[in-house]
Order: C-alpha cells, then sequence, then structure tokens
C-alpha cells in the first residue's frame, strides 16, 4: 500500500492493529483461500472501529483480505449498514413499511423529524443524531420497530421514543 | 384439525434457548437416532414429508437436495436467515426462542447431504438474533455436539458459522446471497445452474430458509409420513404464520399448514380494530397478490392460494381495514422495490422506479386515469423479463392492488387527492400487544 492520503496509512496505528487482532477470529469461518468472504464482517468491524468505511477503512479491509480495494468499495456502497460517509453520533433507523405504518410507523416518522428539528432523513447540526428510514426490520407483529445504533426498538409509541433516545450517551 | 406443534412447541420455556433445556425437552434425540440410520433414509423421509420450503417459493425440500450432483464435493448448506420481506417475521422467533432445532436441523442436513460446512446467513438488522445463534452454536461446540465428532461419538466433521448480512432485501435470493457469502454486492446470478449444482465458490449448495431446516428434526424423530399427515396434498406439517396490520392480536401463529385464512385473522389474530370492516389482505408477504375481503375464506396451503390468485408465500399475512388507503399501500411498497432493486436488469430497475414514481403522484393527487393504466403496463412489460424474481414480486403487487382496487386508484386521479385524508394509514395507528406463539408481548 502507498503512503497516499486516503491509504491505510492514515489510520491510527494502534486502531489498525485492534483490527487486525479482532478480523483473525473472524477469518477463521472461512476456508484459508475464501478470505474474501469475510468482507461484510471485515467492513463492519472497521467501521465500528474507524467510524465509518471510509476510503482508506475499504483498503485496509482488501489487503487483509487479499481481494481489490475496487472490491471492497463495490461492498462498501451496496449494502445500507455500511457507512461510507461520516455519521452523527447516534443512528436512528425507523421502519416505515406498509405493517409499521398501519400501525403508526409513518406519524412516527412525522415526531422523530419534529423532535429532531429536521426536515427530511439526515443528521442534526450538532452531529448527534442521524435520522432516517428504513425498510422492513422482520418486526412487523410487533410494529412500529426501528433500530438505534443496530439495535432493535419495537411497539414503538413517541413516548418510548423520548424514553429510548433520551437514554443514549 | 390437529393441534400439534413443531416449531413454536419450546417458545416461551424459562431459558428456551439454552442447550439445557433443549436436551431436558428431548433435544438432539432426532440426531441421535439418525447416526444410527443409513443418511440417504433421512432424504426418502424428508420427501415423504411433504415439506416445502418456508422462504417464498415452497418448493419440495426432498426434491431440492436430489438434485445435488453425485460425485462432487465438498459440498455446501447455506441458511437463509435474511427474512426482509415485508410482512415476515417467523425466522427471527425460532432463533430467539428455540435455536438449538435450528442447529438440530443444520446437524441432520449435513449428515444426510455429507456436507460439512454450513453457514447462516442472518440479514444485518437482527443484531440480537444473531448473538443468540452465535452463542447457541458456541455452546454446541464447546458440548461436542458439532466440530470434529456429531454428538461426540461420530466420526463426522461439521462447522456452523453464522454470516451477517448488512441490510440488502435482494441478499434474500439465493444466489444472491451466494455472492454476498463470497464477499461481493448481492448481484442475483442467471439461473441455470441452480445453486445444487454450482453454488458457494462454485460448488453445490444446497438453501433453505430457517423454518424449512427447523422442521428437519420432528420429521426424522416421528417420521415423514406423520408430518405429511399434518398436512394436505402436496404441502405437509405445520407453519408460523405472521398477521401483521389492522388486526386486534397481531403475530406469529403456529398451525397446520392448511389452515384456513380467514379464521387465522377474525379468530386467532383476534378480528379486525375497531370492530371495523376487513378491505383487503397480503395473505405470503408484500410480493404476494393482494386478496380482496370476500376472497379470503381459503385455505393457506400453498397450491390453494395459488388457485386463489396468490401465493402463500412466506406467510407473511398483511391485514388492511376499511380505514386504510390502498394507493397509499402500494406507493409504499413500490418505493420499497425501487429502493432495493439491485439495478442489474433494465426492466426491473428501471420499472420499479417508474411505478414508485406514479403511484407517488397519484397518491398526492396529480395523477391522472392515464397513469393507472400505465401503472398496468409498466408491471406487466417487468413481470417475467427479468434475472431473478424481484422483477416479479415487485410486479405482482401491483397488477393486483390496481385490478382489485382500481376504483380507489380512478378516485384519486378523479379528485386530485387521497379520499382517505392525508395519511392513508387507517383510523387507528398505535402499537398493540402481540404474540410469537404462546410469548405475549405487551406493548
Ligand atoms: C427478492 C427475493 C427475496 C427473498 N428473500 C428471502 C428471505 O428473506 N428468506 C428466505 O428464506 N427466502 C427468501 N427468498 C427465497 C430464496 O430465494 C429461496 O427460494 C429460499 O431461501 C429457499 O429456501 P426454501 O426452499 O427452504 O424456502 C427470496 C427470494 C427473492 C426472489
Ligand atoms: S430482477 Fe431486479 S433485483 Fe433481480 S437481478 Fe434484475 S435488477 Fe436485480
Ligand atoms: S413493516 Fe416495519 S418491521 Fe416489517
Amino acid at each position: 500500500m502507498t503512503n497516499q492520503a486516503g491509504g491505510v496509512e492514515g489510520l491510527p496505528r494502534e486502531k489498525v492493529e485492534q483490527f487486525d487482532r479482532e478480523l483473525a477470529p473472524i477469518l477463521k469461518r472461512y476456508p484459508p483461500d475464501r478470505k474474501a468472504s469475510a468482507m461484510i464482517p471485515a467492513l463492519r468491524l472497521g467501521q465500528a472501529l474507524f467510524g465509518h468505511v471510509s476510503p482508506a477503512v475499504q483498503a485496509l479491509a482488501a489487503d487483509r483480505l487479499g481481494t481489490s480495494p475496487s472490491r471492497a468499495e463495490e461492498v462498501a456502497t451496496f449494502y445500507v449498514m455500511l457507512e461510507t460517509h461520516p455519521t452523527g453520533k447516534h443512528l436512528v433507523e425507523l421502519c416505515t413499511n406498509v405493517s409499521c405504518s398501519l400501525s403508526g410507523g409513518d406519524q412516527l416518522w412525522a415526531y422523530l423529524k419534529r423532535k429532531l428539528a429536521l426536515a427530511q432523513a439526515g443528521s442534526t447540526t450538532d452531529g448527534r443524531y442521524t435520522l432516517r428510514e428504513v425498510e422492513c426490520l422482520g418486526s412487523c407483529g410487533t410494529a412500529p420497530a426501528m433500530l438505534v445504533d443496530e439495535e432493535m426498538y419495537e411497539q414503538l409509541t413517541p413516548q418510548k421514543v423520548d424514553a429510548i433516545l433520551g437514554g443514549l450517551k | 384439525m390437529s393441534d400439534t406443534l413443531i416449531l413454536s412447541a419450546r417458545w416461551g420455556k424459562p431459558d428456551s434457548a439454552a442447550l439445557s433445556t433443549y436436551r431436558a425437552d428431548g433435544g438432539y434425540a432426532a440426531l441421535d437416532k439418525a447416526l444410527g440410520m443409513e443418511p440417504s433414509l433421512i432424504v426418502d423421509e424428508v420427501k415423504k414429508s411433504n415439506l416445502r420450503g418456508r422462504g417464498g417459493a415452497g418448493f419440495a425440500t426432498g426434491l431440492k437436495w436430489t438434485f445435488l450432483p453425485k460425485d462432487v464435493r465438498p459440498r455446501y448448506l447455506t441458511v437463509n436467515a435474511d427474512e426482509s420481506e415485508p410482512g415476515t417475521f417467523k425466522d427471527r422467533y425460532i432463533i430467539e426462542h428455540d435455536p438449538h432445532m435450528l442447529i438440530e436441523g443444520i446437524a441432520l442436513t449435513c449428515y444426510a447431504l455429507d456436507i460439512h460446512l454450513a453457514y447462516v446467513y442472518i440479514r444485518g438488522e437482527f443484531a440480537r438474533q444473531a448473538r443468540i445463534l452465535e452463542k447457541a452454536v458456541e455452546e454446541a461446540r464447546a458440548a461436542g455436539i458439532i466440530g470434529s465428532k456429531l454428538l461426540g461419538k461420530k466420526d463426522f466433521d461439521l462447522e456452523i458459522h453464522v454470516h451477517r448480512g448488512a441490510g440488502a432485501y435482494i441478499c434474500g435470493e439465493e444466489s444472491a446471497l451466494l455472492e454476498s457469502l463470497e464477499g461481493k454486492k448481492g448481484y442475483p446470478r442467471l439461473k441455470p445452474p441452480f445453486p445444487a449444482v454450482v453454488g458457494l465458490w462454485g460448488k453445490p449448495t444446497i438453501i433453505n430458509n430457517v423454518e424449512t431446516i427447523a422442521n428437519v428434526p420432528w420429521i426424522v424423530q416421528h417420521g415423514g409420513d406423520a408430518f405429511m399427515a399434518l398436512g394436505t396434498g402436496k404441502s405437509g406439517g405445520t407453519r408460523l404464520f405472521g398477521v401483521s396490520g389492522h388486526v386486534n392480536r397481531p403475530g406469529v401463529y403456529e398451525k397446520p399448514c392448511h389452515y384456513n385464512l380467514k379464521k387465522l385473522i377474525m379468530e386467532d389474530a383476534g378480528g379486525i380494530l375497531g370492530g371495523r370492516k376487513l378491505k383487503a389482505v397480503i395473505p405470503g408477504g408484500s410480493s404476494s397478490p393482494v386478496l380482496a375481503a370476500h376472497e379470503i375464506d381459503i385455505s393457506l396451503e400453498f397450491d390453494a392460494v395459488k388457485a386463489a390468485g396468490s401465493m402463500s408465500g412466506s406467510g407473511g399475512v398483511i391485514v388492511f381495514d376499511e380505514s386504510a388507503c390502498m394507493v397509499r399501500a402500494l406507493a409504499r411498497l413500490t418505493r420499497f422495490y425501487a429502493e432495493e432493486s439491485c439495478g442489474q436488469c433494465t426492466p426491473c430497475r428501471e420499472g420499479t422506479n417508474w411505478m414508485e414514481g406514479i403511484c407517488h403522484k397519484l397518491e398526492h393527487g396529480h395523477g391522472t386515469a392515464a397513469d393507472v393504466a400505465k401503472l398496468e403496463q409498466v408491471a406487466n412489460s417487468i413481470a417475467g423479463n427479468t434475472i431473478c424474481a424481484l422483477g416479479d414480486a415487485a410486479a405482482m403487487p401491483v397488477q393486483s392492488f390496481v385490478k382489485k382496487f382500481k376504483a380507489e386508484f380512478l378516485q384519486h386521479a378523479e379528485l386530485h387527492r387521497c379520499p382517505s385524508g392525508d395519511h392513508g394509514w387507517g383510523l387507528t395507528q398505535a402499537p398493540r400487544d402481540a404474540v410469537a406463539g404462546p410469548v405475549r408481548y405487551a406493548r
């Protein structure tokens, strides 16, 4: 890897070491000649450690998995849970698909926008929250549902939403 | 009709996900029994059982297993826990409440098919379910149930791994799932060849849904005939039906696979909210054609729902009462498919966007009668012209909604607004107490 901007060298060394340590057990799940299969877990790990999947993180994952950065980029941009740009400190993702909206999801979407003073999906100016609508979360019986920092919350009401967001650090 | 429960029998027992609970309840006895059987006899029992895939297509499981070429090794098993079809929420409860039943099903399937490596592909949004399953696999490994010997006695090595996705509906489609598992974006592959012949890393691969595989221990334990007898026609066993939307008691209900749809909604799920009238039902996940209220007195068996013009699909039943706007609902669904189309083929990529645009226009009062006709035309031009079934999945709701609720679509065009008011999602919009089999989830 060359020492260019956006290259692996730009990433903090201790965190890269941590990445390598935590990647090792993940790699054991795939045959040794099929390391590239670990691309999603590797990018998720990168996201957890570095905040988002920047080109440097993509390059790091590609390097460790013995594949090309373009492969990492293809994956990083395809999946909605991989963030290629920085997000707010907390990610709030509300399902507004049919079963949720039949139980108040659409109204909660309006409520959340009001609460976070956002006109549409996006990040609050203080960088504390990123709000977005997502597709069915597999919680249609216990609708409406949302993910906050990738953990699921169900049977939501405005009061519950207040309590959940209020409890965040 | 029998009340036999296969999938949800242990749900709600204290610590139901723990290995000790599963064992105390006779768990892994089927695997023990199988280890004394010729592997091919297990396949025979599954064939006899009339088990059909619970992931959406309802394909005969035993038959699928016989598509593996005889002499190619290694072979792989991938279990589909992507569960992303709107209205579908059943596999998660198997994993949450009884993960060892799934693990035993995987072990049995692998033993029957001479497979030594299995992956469970679980959607990225199921963080908690992934943790539960990983813990259960770890427990099974530590107890010597899987690993170098099955149940610590049979020389048959088996590894099971949990692979988490990262948010993409298309990765539930089996060939996209394989691409994703290979570390790529989820682009469906052209078929044939089918995964059973050329699958993961180019090797023969069986892909089955979580619920499908979770039935295998019961079939081995009680015999294929007993499973068949729980169902009817070409469909054996029970199924997990998820009921959501405008019902009094939403949730997952385990019923014989030919249970009556109307009874499921009106009795089990407690009937329609606020005593209002039923308007429409999507019987098998968002991709299945919608049924009007008068069409729901039918058996949920795969072929019966097909005969009624829809699909039993993933068993996800979405209920709309008379206060809901069908244009609004379809607008949301078309947005979903436009969002989730992988973009690989033109009819699907362009068509889903087009349908979304037209529905949006109609819902917001800017559409015309010509738009309604256009909508049908676009849907018809997608169906059958794409690499994977997402194209059809996007077309079917449009075709059926417009056909069955045409007056409502035209009314939007004439009035230049939604007749149901500004939101169209119905009169009662609040969470309700829900159930998953015997488990209650108070709101
Ligand atoms: C767009 C699309 C999405 C799908 N999503 C899922 C899914 O989330 N879970 C699933 O089990 N099957 C899903 N399927 C069906 C799978 O392709 C495949 O048929 C199924 O996993 C096979 O297992 P079964 O025979 O046990 O049902 C989907 C199919 C399509 C076309
Ligand atoms: S039908 Fe749609 S989702 Fe399927 S391969 Fe074509 S573009 Fe992708
Ligand atoms: S529609 Fe929201 S979780 Fe399924």
